[in-house]
């Protein structure tokens, strides 16, 4: 008897093999897809846009005229930004996570707050921008400075701080708290010693994308009533100020064609910006981690 | 190994305040030397918010001031007339920019919050009515055609409707978004309250409604002259007729009022108590009457008659006493 019928097999193989590269050409074009629209994209600005870029892009404030407007408002907006966003966000949600992680019971309650944190996660940026209204700019009376802002993005990007943190917290082995455990150290000492060296790298990458995106947000700071122009810096988190995207939306909506240009200019150093906060995250994950 | 990431993590913060010290002290250096230039310097906060289409206007003139006052710290918002009066009620903003006179409902309540104010006048624009290039039947509007063009009336409209010697083919409309004060400035003297057709694009981003009606042959929209202006070579204005003739919208003809009723004029309101305790505000709106004109058309707008701002003048003299 036998067991393979060779004609089937040579009557059916040539489609077989078509239908693979078929498939093969179709998952290549997937891929190539999202890079050429990068590719696009890019090309656009940095041709609209890199006349523009010199050193006084980014020693000007904003202006009437296209050939005199700068960044330097918003480009050291957003970083105050950041200054607020990174460590009250990180705290927070490193707080959560680890409360979440290792000290919480496993219970309905506990599970409660891990689906809305999820939840919270999905909320539209600009309900973010009323709460941050409501509580920060009125109640708290903290008007629109840059620690009103602050809060209010880091609001916005703890969930994802949250749960990247969580999930860095859970990929570290049990064996390796276990070990730590039977040399007698107690349960903060395993945390702060073993523990989160281990999930540093994840919890920074999350943290650094998670910024990223605190830095690219607009809707909830029109909302919360950050000004467009602004002529002076910063001086500390009381001062109200602006950021990179708002100051490029509000180019891109003017009539004349040279402010478009402009806006493009500003979208080349929001870029720069993000993928120079992406490399560190990418650095952070390289250098760092240990495999277990 | 430890001590090495936490070294990372620093050296990432230590390296963004850095940035944020070193351009803070070069400003400082900056403002230090033209402050010398002026003569009394102010000091202080001024807060302007509203329009998106005075917003230009505000700009420069609050660039123009701050060349002069260095220490007194103004910022412009965006957030769009209604949104702006919002915060003008709440007490938060010194000056409300609008292009639409204040709603009897935001007066009651202001009324309420006691926050007197005043209205200057910045400014005209005149609402374009914009074509495609392409459309070359359209030569002028009257004012009634306009409203059964853009009022719902649950039929898919055609040019033919209008009009019976003119295309059979479907209407496209593009609209400013509706919290606009530029659509409700469209609503009340043409819509008159009834509502817009619904199948209309909206967008807050006027360059949007220029990409819209530049890409379709049978769209028609409407927007600012500034942005009508500066597409003047890819798009058709449409002339409109309120009785007399058909008007172009020009600067001539918006400027006399002849271009009606589409004509409008573009607001800011101050709030009577921040001219009278603040010194800084008292002096940038003299400073704003005063070079408004000017200011308004290097952004494409239209100047009011220097009678209107000598009045404007006179007002604000009276809030300072």
């Amino acid at each position: 008897m036998k067991l393979i019928d060779k004609t089937i097999v040579a009557k059916k193989m040539p489609i077989r093999l078509v239908r693979n590269t078929i498939l093969k050409g179709l998952f290549f074009l997937a891929t190539t897809f999202g890079l050429l629209v990068l590719g696009i994209l890019l090309y656009r600005i940095f041709a609209q846009g890199i006349g523009y870029l010199d050193w006084d892009f980014f020693q000007n404030f904003a202006s009437r005229r296209p050939e005199e407007a700068g960044i330097k408002a918003a480009l050291i907006g957003s970083i105050w930004l950041m200054i607020v966003v990174a460590p009250v966000a990180l705290l927070l949600g490193l707080g959560t996570a680890i409360y979440l992680e290792e000290y919480a019971k496993k219970n309905w309650f506990t599970s409660f707050i891990k689906l809305n944190i999820s939840n919270l996660a999905g909320v539209p940026s600009i309900i973010f921008g009323l709460l941050g209204l409501t509580i920060f700019v009125r109640a708290l009376a903290l008007d629109r400075s840059v620690l009103a802002a602050g809060l209010t993005m880091s609001l916005l990007v703890l969930p994802v701080i949250i749960v990247a943190a969580q999930e860095a917290i859970r990929s570290v082995p049990r064996e390796l708290r276990e070990a730590s455990y039977g040399m007698g150290a107690t349960k903060w000492q395993t945390i702060v010693r073993v523990v989160l060296p281990a999930a540093i790298p994840g919890i920074l990458t999350g943290s650094i994308l998670a910024l990223s995106r605190a830095v690219g947000e607009t809707a909830p700071l029109v909302v919360v009533g950050i000004p467009m122009f602004i002529a002076f810096l910063p001086k500390n988190v009381f001062d109200t100020f602006t950021v990179l995207p708002m100051q490029i939306y509000n180019w891109t909506s003017r009539p004349q064609e040279e402010f478009q240009s402009v806006a493009a200019a500003g979208i080349l150093v929001l870029l720069f910006l993000l993928i120079f906060m992406n490399s560190i995250a990418v650095f952070i994950r390289n250098k760092f981690q240990k495999r277990y | 190994m430890k001590r090495l990431k936490f070294a990372a993590f620093a050296t990432i913060i230590g390296g963004a305040m850095a940035v944020t010290a070193a351009c803070g002290s070069d400003s400082a250096k900056d403002s230090n030397s033209s402050a010398s230039e002026t003569d009394k310097p102010l000091q202080g906060e001024i807060a302007i918010d509203g329009s998106s289409t005075v917003y230009p206007i505000m700009e420069a003139i609050a660039e123009e001031y701050m060349a002069q006052q260095p220490d007194v710290k103004v910022s412009v918002g965006f957030s769009g007339t209604g949104g702006g009066f919002e915060k003008f009620i709440a007490g938060e903003t010194d000056l409300s920019n609008a292009s639409r006179p204040v709603k009897d409902e935001e007066k009651t309540q202001l009324e309420k919050n006691k926050i007197d104010f005043t209205e200057l006048e910045l400014a005209y624009d005149g609402l374009s009515i914009v074509v495609n290039k392409e459309n070359d039947f359209v030569d002028y509007l009257t004012v009634d055609e306009l409203k059964k063009l853009w009022v719902e009336d649950g039929k898919v409209k055609k040019w033919s409707d209008i009009r019976p010697e003119w295309p059979k083919e479907e209407i496209k409309f593009y609209s400013p978004g509706t919290d606009s004060g530029t659509y409700d400035y469209f609503n009340e003297v043409i819509l008159e309250e009834e509502p817009l057709v619904e199948n209309a694009t909206l967008s807050e981003d006027d360059n949007v409604l220029v990409q819209g009606l530049k890409g379709d042959k049978n769209a028609i929209g409407f927007f600012g002259y500034a942005y009508y202006a500066e597409n003047q070579d890819s798009l058709k204005v449409v002339p409109i007729d309120n009785g007399n003739g058909a008007v172009e919208p020009t600067h001539e003809t918006i400027k006399s009022g002849e271009y009606a009723p589409l004509s409008r004029p573009l607001f800011t309101y101050v709030a009577n108590k921040s001219v009278a305790d603040k010194e800084q505000v008292a002096d940038f709106v003299e400073f704003m009457v005063e070079n408004a004109g000017e200011l308004s058309e290097e952004v494409g707008y239209i100047s009011l008659d220097d009678k209107e701002y000598d009045k404007d003048l006179e007002a604000v003299t009276q809030l300072k006493k």
